[in-house]
């Protein structure tokens, strides 16, 4: 490491020559001996060759490819750039793209405009103290823990046309996991059973952060409980309020396992993520198209992903 | 069912707090709302459990909104047809490193951003940060074609490449995992008082002395939330097993059941049980750990 540690040892000090940590014991406040800085190097630099090369490099590839025709085999010295014709083949002429764009758009306002809600008005009643409380925390975080792709399932007991509960109870013969024009619905339905609980949890953790005095005061002035938490409560978690829109974009891009345990994001389950996946490990696999998709993918979630940063990071300097 | 009893006991309570004792009818209203969510949250895994207990021969003639036909065979079935033992014994191969070593390299970075107030820490914070919350189906495509590349000794993986194999897996999901539990580490240990490492430092500690003697054993609350969180959701990893994998008995128990369903098709209670299968560890930790758990989850959220 070439810059010097900011560290609060006493700069005047010359550094030892080789001083190594067997060294004995100092009076004195050292700088960092030579072992120390390969030890630290060595913590920051693995971790991080590990992030790299499986994350960063791969989204910057995942970017160059998408403005070449490669076909994801040939060997990568015979790639042309081809720029933004992947681009406008996947708006012009791949038929699943505009579905799977409207259908992560609707993922992503059902979840904001239902499911989130929802998810904070539970928190602002458990936020009570209420008795049982605990029970009710519980019984609405439980399927925070259970992973998508095991929630499809477990709906399918719900959804299965022949074999499923909604259709013994109200005598209707649908499917609701293959009928393309409800199967969205219902796996949307399926993912805000989870995302509620979720929210519900930073949400009461938010409020618990709230200074209880300024609640008080509002109450001295004769603010209602509803106006007392738009007024006061409700701005100054700010910052949890940005977590939890993140999250809620982020997850509705990355959401994947629901639609692929059904179907594998086909008829009337089309999303970006799926559409990306299919043209990987699908029959057809077309890399440029795909990579195209995976870009838009990209972009859109470092845009959310740099408003998260920011929001935290200045959080963590006050 | 039990859940109603416990709220009844709970409500009437001889030892709940005075000041709540008071039920007047808006609270009754409030607890009426809250019951009915609850149960309504509670019902679909209730009904898979309920499901995955009867035979299929008494619900196929008598439809499910029924009552009888109780048996376990389901779970026997389940268990040998779809060979959960083996898949559960893969998800331990993949979770448990996978864990250990997110913990491990994590807790690094972390130290070495909490510890020191370098410029560049920021940017290595931000570096980690987002690639846990990068989209993966967008870094797919160049990863599927390095892990068919990546050679591996036949005594590590029988398919000799990164692609198909355990260490394939483990390695990607440190990789994502990482960045979470960096950011909720370091702001973690920025809030342990400076005087710790200038009295390590009097003492002549080592860097990576103040790093495992020093800083790791007052990490003990933050690593043991991070690691009840990372165990469920690596556990419950499902995309990455689903595409870096071929072989049918290498598969994680997660990704497994989707790999399944064609042996159950017509057969709901026999998915049921599979997935009460799948479940039953998340539920155990869920129920053993919960504390840990939520506070995990919300170390992320807030300044913990």
């Amino acid at each position: 490491m070439s810059d010097l540690p900011l560290i609060q040892a006493d700069r005047a000090v010359p550094p030892p020559a080789t001083t190594t940590s067997t060294g004995g014991r100092r009076r004195r406040l050292r700088l960092l001996s030579r072992t120390d800085r390969v030890v630290i190097t060595l913590m920051v630099l693995v971790p991080l060759l590990l992030v790299t090369g499986f994350v960063w490099l791969p989204a910057a590839a995942t970017v160059l490819l998408s403005a070449t025709n490669w076909d994801g085999i040939g060997p990568l010295n015979e790639i042309e750039f081809v720029g933004a014709r992947n681009y406008s083949d996947v708006v012009n002429i791949y038929p699943p793209f505009v579905p799977a764009v409207q259908h992560n758009l609707l993922w992503l306002a059902a979840l904001f405009v239902v499911a989130t809600p929802f998810g904070m008005f539970l928190a602002v009643l458990l936020d009570k103290e209420l008795r049982g409380s605990r029970f009710y925390q519980t019984a609405l975080y439980l399927p925070v823990v259970l992973s998508l792709a095991l929630i499809g399932f477990v709906w399918q007991l719900l959804y299965s046309r022949d074999q499923g509960l909604i259709n013994a109870v109200f005598g209707s013969n649908i499917d609701w996991y293959g009928d393309s024009n409800v199967n969205i619905w219902a796996v949307m339905i399926a993912s805000g059973w989870r995302h509620v609980g979720y929210i519900m949890l930073l949400y009461l953790a938010g409020l618990k952060g709230v200074d209880p005095s300024l609640r008080e005061a509002a109450a001295v002035d004769g603010a209602s409980e509803r106006r007392a938490f738009f007024r006061v409560v409700f701005p100054v978690m700010r910052p949890i309020n940005i977590i939890v829109l993140v999250v809620t974009v982020i997850e509705s891009l990355r959401a994947f396992d629901l639609v692929w345990v059904v179907n594998k994001g086909r008829n009337g389950l089309e999303l970006i993520s799926a559409l990306v996946t299919q043209n990987v490990v699908g029959e057809a696999s077309r890399i440029g198209f795909g990579s195209a998709l995976a870009t838009i993918m990209l972009v859109v979630s470092l845009i959310f992903i740099t408003i998260y940063l920011a929001t935290v990071m200045r959080e963590n300097r006050e | 069912m039990s859940t109603a009893t416990i709220t009844r006991r709970t409500e009437g309570g001889p030892d709940a707090p005075p000041r709540r004792r008071k039920l007047t009818p808006l609270r009754m209203l409030l607890h009426g709302f809250l019951i009915a969510v609850s149960l309504a949250w509670l019902f679909p895994i209730a009904w898979a459990v309920l499901t995955s207990l009867r035979s299929y021969d008494y619900t196929a003639a008598n439809g499910y909104v029924s009552f009888g036909g109780w048996t376990i065979d389901n779970y026997v079935t389940a268990w040998r047809t779809a060979e959960f033992g083996q898949h559960f014994l893969n998800s331990v191969y993949i979770t448990v490193p996978a864990v250990l070593l997110t913990l491990f390299l994590a807790s690094c970075v972390a130290f070495v951003i909490a510890r020191f107030s370098w410029k560049l820490n920021l940017v290595l914070l931000g570096v980690f940060t987002a690639a846990n919350l990068l989209p993966q189906q967008a870094l797919l495509i160049p990863l599927f074609r390095l892990f068919t590349e990546v050679p591996l000794p036949e005594f590590m993986s029988d398919s000799e490449l990164l692609y198909d194999s355990y260490w394939g897996l483990i390695l990607i999901n440190v990789a994502f995992q990482c960045g979470f539990c960096v950011f909720v580490l370091s702001n973690y240990m920025k809030a342990l008082p400076r005087d710790l490492y200038e009295a390590a430092m009097v003492d002549g500690a080592s860097i990576w002395r103040q790093y495992w003697q020093v800083t790791m054993p007052l990490c003990r609350p933050a690593l043991a939330a991070l690691a009840t969180l990372e165990v469920t959701w690596i556990y419950n990893e499902f995309f990455w097993a689903t595409v870096l994998m071929r072989t049918g008995d290498k598969f994680p128990v997660t990704s497994s059941l989707n790999n399944l369903r064609g042996e159950f098709f017509t057969d709901n209670n026999l998915v049921s049980a599979g997935s009460v299968l799948v479940a039953i560890p998340t539920l155990v930790i869920f129920f053993m750990l919960q504390r840990h758990f939520v506070r995990g989850l919300t170390l992320g959220a807030s300044k913990g």
